[in-house]
């Protein structure tokens, strides 16, 4: 259903995995490893729930699969890209030209309205915003439109609900269709109604944009609804701080 | 550019700390410079006190004292300068003018001078600016005084008003010269020297007035007609603290012996009156050269006149000289300055570090974005040193404004002329410093924001 690229089939023609960790390890300090990886992959367009307990390092994965955190050893195959190879700089253009990122929370920019923040990324990266098929303002509204903000994209931040905060994180999450969607417990913060609400429009959009999904939990309740399901615990062998 | 509109916008978002950020720096820049100018003010007035004039020339003595009494108005005359000498000085071909002064008469605590119309015309302070009339005219006739514009003012007095001339320093009373009254013809502008506080009169009037004074005590009844013969019996004199037998070497110790048992309570000793009878004596005078290369050799003749012991210093120098040894209520200004700077830039440090730490989950945001190293360096830089930018132009417009506003208010307070004057380089290395703390500082939780996860400014542990 995807009209996947050149680049992201493997030589045997196969689909290449949008997340392909191998023998990766990392920690924040020398001698407190919190990822010990030895092999965990993410199929291309797909939705994947991602759920450990609290301080796992589901948290910590996400940076190193966006290329915010660098692993220590091991290979980290992001959208065919190994990104333990590549520079600081590559990482971040990768991450904005292919990646969309949602937060638990706290996602939007204050100042800027919802039409700013979703289009926020297009504009910090002209790469991206070749990938719009349309104009910058159509594409948003037609994306506004799939996650029911349409009337809210002249509100700041601040005039939002938490869930339509969530949806506008998501718009701007989906923009310029990125290969890769990485949710980071975003409905945490949502009550029981709008979770369902909100993750049938994530997955919605996400479907049209083509992209993968990958959405860490703590709360396993959600699971159900993914086309796949991984526990950090099970594929981390580093020992859980206290 | 989006970095600068993101700036802009962020800015405006937090428009109430970002006024009090610039206002804080502002004020500690105004401050130094402010100081700065003071500071400048206080020498430039000082140093003002008298321009154009390249010697001043008096009886030997200490050059600070004739400094002080010729153009301060402060201690007294070491004593005269007699008529030939004085003349022989003025008919030299060096020079091109001469302002004479008698001093040793006051009027309620202000010095009386005898001069002449030189004294109108070739006197200039502060740069060359010559005096000016507020009112009516100079003093002409014997009878005549041009007030001072601060005598004008605390003693409340008007054009046609008559005064009474004291011998000496001390309070009216019985050694007025009440036998002559004076008129007053004129008042000078302010200039906020040590002018606006004399009293200004002619030499005959000086003259005139010490009629029969010969022995520094009135003369007994019945009193000489003002005005007097115009006789042999001109007499300059130096006026008071000084002892008579250092005043000059006039023999009249016998006289001042008199005088002192005559002396009554409360009263100014008149035995400090020099005096001394033959020709024009004055007290010293100021003179011009007909060519600045002249003065160094005209100095030197001066110096080493035969006639009798006269000393001549150049004032521009002497005054330098005089600041540099009371500069230590400079050097108190420059330690406050140095504070101020101190405190100035720790405080802006504070505000706007506090301001950018604030903005961590903010640049999270961003990372998470694609935003790149430049990027987020880009928007905290240009924020804080957007904000230390404006601080430092706030902060001088406001010092030049007020000098602009309060100029003459100051002037006419305190006697005190602060210029406008361009930056000096400690203000600019001031001002260099809290932009360049402004840039630099954005960099450091542009670092740390590119170091830190995405985790920041969400999860309690930073
Ligand atoms: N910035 C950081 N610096 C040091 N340690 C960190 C940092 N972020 C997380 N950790 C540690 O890494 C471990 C995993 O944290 P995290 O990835 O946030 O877990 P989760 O998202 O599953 O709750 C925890 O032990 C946490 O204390
Ligand atoms: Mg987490």
């Amino acid at each position: 259903m995807t009209n996947a690229e050149g680049s992201d089939l493997a030589p045997d023609g196969a689909r290449v995995p949008a997340v392909e960790l191998r023998q990766l390890r990392f920690g924040y300090r020398p001698g407190t490893p919190v990822l010990q990886i030895d092999s965990l992959i993410v199929p291309a367009g797909e939705t994947v729930f991602l759920h450990g307990p609290s301080g796992s390092g589901k948290t910590t994965l996400l940076g190193i699969i966006a290329g915010v955190l660098k692993a220590d050893r091991g290979e980290a195959l992001v959208l065919g890209k190994d990104l333990t190879r590549l520079g600081g700089s590559d990482r971040d253009q990768l991450r904005g030209e292919r990646l969309g990122y949602i937060f638990q929370m706290f996602n939007l920019i204050p100042y800027l309205s919802a039409f700013d923040n979703i289009t926020l990324p297009c504009r910090m990266n002209p790469r991206r915003m070749k990938r719009l098929d349309g104009s910058l303002d159509s594409e948003t509204r037609a994306l506004a439109r799939t996650l029911e903000i349409e009337s809210l994209l002249d509100a700041r931040p601040g005039e939002l609900s938490v869930g339509q905060q969530q949806r506008v994180a998501a718009a701007r999450a989906l923009l310029g269709r990125p290969e890769l969607v990485v949710a980071d417990e975003p409905t945490s913060a949502l009550d029981a109604d709008r979770r369902e609400a909100f993750l049938g429009l994530l997955f919605e959009s996400c479907r049209e944009a083509g992209a993968t999904l990958l959405f860490v939990s703590h709360d396993r309740s959600l699971e159900g609804r993914f086309d796949r399901a991984l526990s950090l615990p099970d594929v981390n062998r580093a020992p859980v701080a206290a | 550019m989006l970095t600068l509109d993101l700036a802009r916008r962020s800015l405006r978002n937090r428009l109430l700390p970002s006024i009090l950020t610039v206002l804080s720096i502002a004020f500690s820049v105004a401050l130094l410079v402010g100081i700065e100018n003071i500071r400048n003010g206080l020498r430039a007035s000082f140093t003002g006190t008298i321009s154009g004039t390249d010697l001043i020339v008096g009886p030997q003595a200490g050059s600070i004292q004739l400094l002080l009494y010729s153009v301060f108005g402060m201690g007294s005359p070491t004593g005269n300068i007699s008529a030939e000498a004085y003349e022989h000085f003025q008919n030299h071909p060096a020079v091109a003018w001469t302002i004479p002064y008698a001093l040793g008469d006051s009027h309620r605590g202000y010095r009386v001078i005898g001069t002449t119309q030189d004294f109108y015309e070739h006197f200039r302070y502060r740069g060359g600016t010559p005096l000016a009339l507020a009112q009516g005219d100079r003093a002409r006739e014997a009878r005549d005084v041009v007030l001072g514009s601060e005598v004008a003012e605390r003693l409340e007095y008007d054009l046609g008003e008559r005064i009474v001339v004291t011998h000496g320093m001390g309070a009216p009373g019985i050694m007025d010269h009440d036998d002559m009254p004076f008129q007053v013809v004129g008042i000078l502008e302010r200039t906020g020297t040590p002018v606006d506080r004399a009293l200004y009169m002619t030499l005959e009037g000086i003259d005139a007035m010490h009629e029969g004074w010969e022995d520094g005590v009135p003369p007994a009844p019945p009193s000489f007609a003002p005005g007097g013969e115009g006789s042999a019996e001109d007499d300059y004199y130096a006026a008071p603290p000084t002892p008579p037998s250092e005043t000059d070497a006039h023999d009249h110790d016998h006289d001042h012996q008199h005088a002192e048992a005559q002396t009554p309570v409360g009263a100014q000793d008149p035995s400090d009156h020099a005096h001394d009878h033959g020709g024009t004596q004055i007290t010293s005078f100021f003179l011009g050269t007909t060519s600045r290369f002249e003065m160094l050799s005209l100095q030197r003749e001066i110096n080493e006149y035969r006639g009798e012991p006269l000393m001549a210093i150049a004032p521009g120098i002497a005054l330098a000289e005089m600041w540099r040894s009371v500069g230590y209520a400079e050097d108190g200004l420059k330690i406050v300055s140095f504070f101020v700077v101190i405190v100035g830039l720790l405080g802006m440090l504070v505000s706007l570090y506090t301001a950018l730490d604030a903005r961590r989950r903010e640049m999270a945001i961003f990372r998470a974005l694609g935003a790149g190293p430049r990027r987020i360096i880009g928007l905290l830089v240009v924020e804080s040193g957007f904000l230390a930018l404006m601080g430092a132009v706030i902060g001088v417009a406001l010092v030049y404004g007020s000098i602009l506003l309060f100029q003459g208010t100051v002037e006419a307070r305190f006697g005190l002329l602060i210029p406008i004057r361009p930056l000096g380089s400690l203000e600019w290395l001031y001002l260099g410093a809290v932009v360049a703390a402004g840039f630099f500082l954005g960099l450091i939780p542009a670092a740390k924001a590119y170091r830190n996860t995405l985790t920041d400014g969400l999860s309690p542990r930073s």
